[in-house]
């Protein structure tokens, strides 16, 4: 690998953008496709195909057998409650191999006992939640109930732009959400992000079961295409 | 997506840039029950430390010794380790997989 892509793949990673590195297996020839350049690539079906999928894979194009190997920034989730089903949801996450942050102002509830190894910021989300580098390689999650602290927090999600966007409530709850943040601005594209009520309806009734279907959502949101995204919703 | 490998590449350019031999080893093709997936990658030094797996400990050793070889010549070359293999007896997979590994020079 010349030193320009290896030092170029190593600026991508760090910076938290994907990139995938195209080699010919036969002579060794390489080109680092960064995300940006996807689209125009001639390979573009492949790499969106293998990036979705988090997989390093060959392909046969034009004769030629290449290997691409997919350096795909790690998942941050970002939960915003330190409430009972966080408890579940955050070493779930982190099995499932997520960076996992708490945030919650209220420090009864972000307490270390109530979530050990888990970072845990116990401030306002404007506060918290700037130093995070929320991005679009971040799934965020409010499940405070409490519009002071999750509407702010949603907010910064949609800045963000996460790939994956949940909030606790019912339909009724969920409208009047939907208002608030209307008022202070969203976008009604914005809101249609948000999944709501959270996780996929698979009876979920425990915190820890309620945990499993969230993570089933995001789950489903990361890796599905698009169309069949939409029919898991 | 949830690639842990992070210090490996770093290490690779850092220990280029500092004037040693490097070698990147990647895993690029696998059969059967093998222990790290397509992608997972080994950088060696020309002083033959390494850094990050491609096999979980069952092949690196033969790994290494190839990469001393690439760091030499600069040329590319594929290895194939699995129970099939002759080599398997030698340095194969306990686990039953085979893993064809990629192995080029750094710079």
């Amino acid at each position: 690998m010349k030193l320009a892509i290896l030092h170029e793949l190593n600026v991508e990673r760090a910076a938290r953008r994907p990139a995938i590195l195209v080699t010919d297996t036969e002579n060794g020839e390489q080109r680092l496709v960064k995300s940006a350049d996807f689209a125009k690539d001639p390979l573009h079906a492949e790499l969106d195909k293998q990036l979705r999928m988090g997989k390093s894979g060959n392909v046969e194009a034009g004769g030629k057998k290449l290997f691409l190997n997919v350096y795909a920034p790690t998942a941050k989730l970002v939960i915003i409650g330190a409430v009972h089903i966080s408890q579940a949801l955050a070493p779930l996450a982190r099995s499932l191999g997520y960076d996992v942050t708490v945030v919650d102002p209220r420090t009864a509830f972000a307490s270390p006992e109530r979530f050990p190894d888990i970072p845990l910021v116990a401030e306002w989300p404007d506060t918290a939640l700037p130093p995070l580098n929320v991005d679009a390689y971040t799934a965020f999650v409010a499940v405070t109930h409490d519009p002071k602290i999750d509407d702010p927090a949603l907010l910064h999600a949609f800045e963000r732009n996460c790939f994956y966007i949940g909030a606790l409530g019912s339909r009724k709850t969920h409208a009047k959400r939907g208002d608030r943040l209307r008022a202070q601005g969203a976008k009604d594209t914005d809101i249609a992000r948000i999944r709501a009520p959270i996780g996929l309806a698979i009876g979920a009734v425990s915190p820890s079961e309620i945990a499993v279907s969230i993570m089933a959502e995001i789950t489903a949101v990361l890796r599905l295409p698009p169309k069949e995204k939409e029919e898991a919703a | 997506m949830l690639d842990r490998d992070e210090d490996i590449l770093k290490a690779a350019e850092d220990w280029q840039k500092a004037g040693r031999g490097v070698a990147l080893a990647t895993v690029v093709e696998t059969w059967g029950s093998a222990p790290r997936p397509a992608g997972s990658s080994l950088v060696i030094n020309d002083e033959g430390t390494f850094l990050g797996s491609v096999s979980g400990g069952c092949v690196e050793g033969a790994v290494v010794t190839e990469a001393m070889d690439v760091i030499q010549s600069g040329k590319p070359r594929m290895l194939e380790f699995g129970v099939a293999d002759e080599t398997a007896w030698n340095v194969g997979l306990s686990c039953g997989g085979t893993i064809r590994v990629f192995v080029e020079k750094v710079g």
